[in-house]
């Protein structure tokens, strides 16, 4: 085979990696455009049910015993030990400038306008996300999305709604208690390895975080518990092909709301200095 | 009415656009003389009031009992006392002779049993066309009678249209006054059970017996 025509094939094959390459890249834009579109779309017809229907109290009450209730402790678990690795690693570095007994201020700004919120959205997002991602897709295979609606109801109005509304309802109630058990789990470690007294490390808590840093973490984690609650949702009903697509869904669900908990985290927290 | 036609034929989805319970992009559907494509949400309501569907995998909800499942377009349609709900539910789960079943849950149920509480729910608002998606599919030989003998009687008592998709030609002889053949989305032949029964095209023939139909003929499966 001639250099000539040896080359061409390699140009070839290179043209067609590339353009399978392009072609994925275009797929996987369309297909994230389309998904943006579709949990755009449902958030509105989310709201717009709260609006049009009766409100759905014995589902939104089941709703929150699952999300809050249920996810309690491992929230719980999360934030202790977030306040007191916290703790542990502050009070060896902060030891190097000579401010260890400084401790309680760091732990507490750090758990109540970031750690607190963020961390309890993520746990919401594996835990709760997933529930209902896989809760629903099992109903799509199963029929059971259809015959609501062949039974004269609406599917938002029913599944998806109640949902959304436990958890943008319970995530702030769950970073509450995590805030509260984080800087609880600071002040222990922080008088173990670096003699702070509690009495000195909730003053300092007092002094430095401003109510303001508490409803700044706050209000994020309401939005975290929208976005969470319509992700999960959207991926459960948009479920395809059976068990497998279950889990996809599931997959789905949880990297999404994880991702865009760490996304709008930013865009929130700038949003807030800013007002 | 009974539709028939082999897996992936599009019975199942001729039989959800009936109720309008996917997307549709064109053609029309019928129901009075009226196109259902373009109705609102209330229109669609009503419709949805007046024909009752049987999935083909019951779709019972899960977390629900018997009772509130069978209830369940009864609260979405209409404001009854929970007395009268009651009454209505014990009614129709004595019609498909599940009588005193109403506490159950779902995955209690045999397969069968959930087909029937799943019709004892589609008949719930005393609808005037039953839609059955493949009833009989993937049940006993005993309880494929016993499911083929309540279309019928539904059918007597309630006066209803019945409109079944099915692959089994067992159930479709013995519920149907009219068949309809569905090959790749189009109606091939609409008659009664002697004419399809008599039916000299080689498709429905091959359907008919079982048969593998000779790879020559005109449009083999």
């Amino acid at each position: 085979m001639s250099q000539g025509s040896e080359l061409g094939k390699i140009e070839k094959e290179v043209e067609e990696a590339l353009g399978g390459f392009f072609e994925n890249i275009g797929q996987s834009a369309m297909g994230f455009l389309e998904s943006l579109g579709g949990m755009a779309l449902m958030s509105l017809r989310t709201i717009s049910s709260l609006f049009k229907y009766h409100f759905p109290l014995q589902p939104f009450l089941s709703a929150c015993e699952f999300v809050g209730v249920r996810s309690l402790n491992l929230i719980s678990v999360v934030a202790l030990f977030t306040g007191m690795v916290l703790a542990l690693q502050f009070a060896v570095g902060l030891e190097r400038f000579g401010l260890k007994i400084d401790v309680g201020q760091v732990v507490g700004i750090s758990i109540i306008r970031e750690l607190g919120p963020v961390l309890t959205s993520l746990m919401v997002a594996a835990r709760v996300g997933s529930g209902i991602a896989s809760e629903l897709g099992s109903m799509v295979v199963t029929e059971q999305v259809l015959a609501i609606e062949a039974l004269g109801a609406n599917p938002v109005h029913k599944l998806v709604l109640p949902r959304v509304l436990a958890t943008t309802w319970m995530t702030p109630v769950l970073v509450v208690a995590a805030d509260i058990i984080g800087v609880l789990g600071g002040m222990w470690i922080a008088y173990i390895e670096a003699g702070v007294t509690p009495r000195y490390y909730l003053e300092q808590i007092q002094r430095t975080v401003s109510v303001d840093d508490f409803f700044s973490g706050l209000s994020k984690s309401i939005f975290f518990g929208f976005f969470i609650g319509i992700i999960s949702c959207y991926q459960g009903l948009q479920t395809k092909g059976g068990t497998v697509g279950v889990g996809e869904s599931t997959t789905h669900a949880v990297v999404y709301s994880s991702l865009i908990v760490f996304i709008s985290d930013f865009f929130l927290t700038k949003l807030f200095i800013l007002f | 009415m009974t539709i028939l036609g082999g897996s992936g034929s599009g019975k199942t989805i001729l039989l959800k656009a009936l109720l309008r319970l996917l997307v549709i992009d064109s053609g029309k559907i019928l129901f009075e003389g009226r196109d259902i494509i373009p109705m609102n949400e209330e229109d669609l309501l009503a419709l949805r009031r007046r024909v009752g569907m049987l999935f083909q995998g019951a779709a019972l909800f899960d977390s629900l009992s018997v009772a509130e499942n069978s209830a369940y377009p009864l609260r979405e349609h209409f404001k009854k006392s929970e007395e009268e709900i009651s009454a209505i539910v014990k009614q129709k789960l004595a019609l498909v002779g599940l009588p005193g079943i109403e506490e159950a849950l779902p995955n209690d149920l045999s397969g069968g049993m959930k087909k029937r509480v799943a019709l004892a729910r589609a008949i719930a608002t005393d609808p005037e066309v039953l839609l059955y998606d493949e009833p009989t599919t993937g049940l006993d030989p005993i309880n494929t009678t016993r499911i083929n003998n309540l279309i019928k009687s539904i059918q007597e008592k309630m006066k209803v249209t019945s409109i079944v998709v099915t692959h089994d030609m067992g159930s479709a002889f013995s519920i149907s006054d009219r068949l309809a053949f569905l090959y790749k989305g189009k109606i091939e032949t609409v008659g009664t059970k002697d004419q399809i029964q008599q039916s000299n095209n080689a498709l429905i023939q091959s359907f008919i017996t079982g048969e593998i139909p000779d790879e020559r003929a005109r449009r083999p499966f």
